[in-house]
């Protein structure tokens, strides 16, 4: 028995056209939901102002600095952390998670120390990088670092105990060096399963963003909503919601595009 | 100087459970250089084994493997292997493919472009010279990993079933490629297969091996029929059919049938 489907039989898929349609119709509900109960007049606009409330609060952060810089310099300082905190995971999580799948020995020794490390949400580690870093950097790189590091890992340990072994020796056969197996086979043969990581990475990365921005001085949208909180100003706690939600929106459709790419170049296309 | 020589090799495994699986008994075999040898029997009779220790990608317990000479120490480029399943590289074009051991050794550009060019047209594969693997049917990806081999200019060619995922008649049109290309082109080669008719087809000696253990039953040349009773440059169909050819075939049949039947259980 297959289950029944709205749409048709199930495994259709969306046109562009019902795609949006339907998206559209998620928002339109949700903020038609929110506009209704905030014209309802029940909750104070202390608690809930209007979306369109919201809206003018986002034009005014636009146009005018609070807290010290305009919106788009918030959400540029914030990620422009982001960006350095999901580098250094990037750039230590895959080399370790490939080494790991390589090397049994390296695999028994870090894994059960990795296994309960990860388990720490990155805001419990908010506390202990204030204590080390202060009102630093380092403190929200350490928090973002923390929250993408372990997608990055497992997923090239993932990918490197997927690659076929007959791959590895059909280079041998044709003389490829050590060197050449590495570069050639093993780490392209990871890649697909690498990029899903980053992915998930870049996500739990950006998100881990607020937990870090809280003990930052200066600027990022953390930081303006927790001065919005400050000043009893809702409005623009949520207009700085927002622009966590679009900007983390937008990395996931970039890295979304950058992995059908590689999907379709190795032939996983289905 | 190719020639392959197995002296009393045992090759064991040992068991997940414990103990040792004996999958190749005390064999010698010695192929010549320049001669086409198939190896037929039942699965697990050692054949690919026996073949995957020429190559340098698994070694012998007991006894020696040597090519040209020299004792087998690990894969290397002059003893070219052909996989079942092609272990084609998914992420690179046919060209890159087939260009891969060129590249590890450092060929000039200009030469390995001009190799690379010429087996692309020999295989058939003009056109697809950009494709990736996935794009290609299964016979085409064969193809590649023939070329690939072939590109290499190896001593010895070692192939483990390479026709085995193929449909039929994909498999009789590379049978008969394959028998323009040994015959021009001529290699010490180890060509490992179940399918008899294969064997008598493609080969100048047939190795009929046995298992429980995995061991040598016999060797029929078909060298000399092929030559005296005209094979060569008829179509595989025709000479499937001719007296000579099935008399081999049912040879070789009857050494293999009560062994494939009684002892599986």
């Amino acid at each position: 028995m297959s289950q029944k489907n709205f749409l048709g039989p199930s495994g259709t898929t969306l046109g562009l056209v019902e795609f949006w349609l339907l998206t559209l119709t998620g928002f339109a509900l949700f903020f038609g939901t929110w506009a209704g109960v905030a014209w309802l007049g029940v909750l104070s606009p202390q608690f809930l102002p209007s979306p369109m409330a919201v809206w003018e609060t986002l034009v005014r952060l636009w146009n005018h600095p609070f807290a010290g810089h305009v919106y788009a310099e918030h959400m540029g300082a914030s990620l422009g952390r982001f960006l350095m905190g999901w580098a250094l995971a990037v750039g230590i999580g895959i080399p370790l998670g490939l080494l790991m799948g390589w090397y049994r020995l390296l695999d028994e020794i870090v894994t059960p120390l990795f296994d309960s490390i990860r388990f720490v949400a990155p805001l419990a580690w908010v506390p202990l990088a204030a204590l080390w870093f202060g009102t630093g950097i380092g403190g929200p790189l350490l928090i973002i670092f923390v929250g993408s590091f372990a997608p990055c890992v497992i997923s090239a340990y993932r990918g490197a105990r997927l690659v076929e072994p007959r791959l590895v020796e059909a280079a041998q056969t044709m003389g490829a060096s050590g060197r050449q197996v590495m570069l050639q086979v093993l780490v392209p043969g990871a890649m697909p399963s690498i990029i899903s990581g980053l992915r998930v990475s870049a996500g739990l990365g950006w998100q881990s963003l607020v937990g870090s921005e809280l003990i930052v001085v200066g600027a990022g949208l953390g930081y303006l909503m927790v001065q919005g909180q400050g000043n009893l100003n809702t409005s623009v706690v949520i207009a700085g919601m927002i622009g966590i939600g679009v900007v983390g929106f937008a990395i996931d459709v970039v890295l979304r595009g950058v992995e059908a790419w590689f999907r379709r170049r190795w032939g996983q296309d289905t | 100087m190719s020639e392959i020589v197995f002296r009393a090799v045992t090759k064991s495994f040992r068991m997940p459970k414990g103990g040792d699986f004996l999958a190749i008994d005390s064999t010698d075999l010695r192929v010549e250089e320049r001669e086409f040898v198939a190896i037929v029997g039942p699965s697990g009779c050692g054949k690919t084994t026996l073949m995957r220790m020429a190559a340098g990608l698994e070694f012998p317990s007991a006894g020696t493997v040597e090519v040209g000479g020299r004792a087998v120490l690990g894969p290397g480029p002059e003893r070219a292997v052909v996989f079942q399943q092609f272990a084609l590289l998914p992420w690179k074009t046919v060209r890159e493919n087939i260009g891969f051991g060129l590249m590890c050794k450092r060929t000039p550009k200009a030469e390995a472009t001009a190799a690379i060019a010429h087996y692309v047209e020999l295989m058939g594969l003009g056109g697809h010279e950009d494709s990736f693997p996935h794009q290609l049917s299964g016979g085409m990806q064969q193809r590649v990993a023939i070329a690939r081999a072939y590109v290499m200019n190896p001593a010895a060619l070692l192939m483990d079933e390479p026709f085995g995922a193929l449909d039929a008649q994909t498999r009789i049109i590379m049978q008969e490629e394959l028998v323009r290309l040994a015959r021009r082109n001529p290699r010490t080669v180890i060509f490992i297969t179940h399918a008899v008719e294969e064997a008598v087809y493609l080969a100048d000696r047939v190795v009929v091996m046995g298992r429980k253990p995995g061991r040598i039953i016999e060797t029929m040349d078909i060298r000399s029929t092929r030559e005296a009773e005209g094979w060569e440059g008829r179509p595989i169909e025709e000479v499937m059919d001719l007296p000579s050819f099935t008399h081999m075939r049912s040879q070789i049949w009857k050494l293999l049938k009560p062994r494939e039947q009684g002892q599986d259980a």
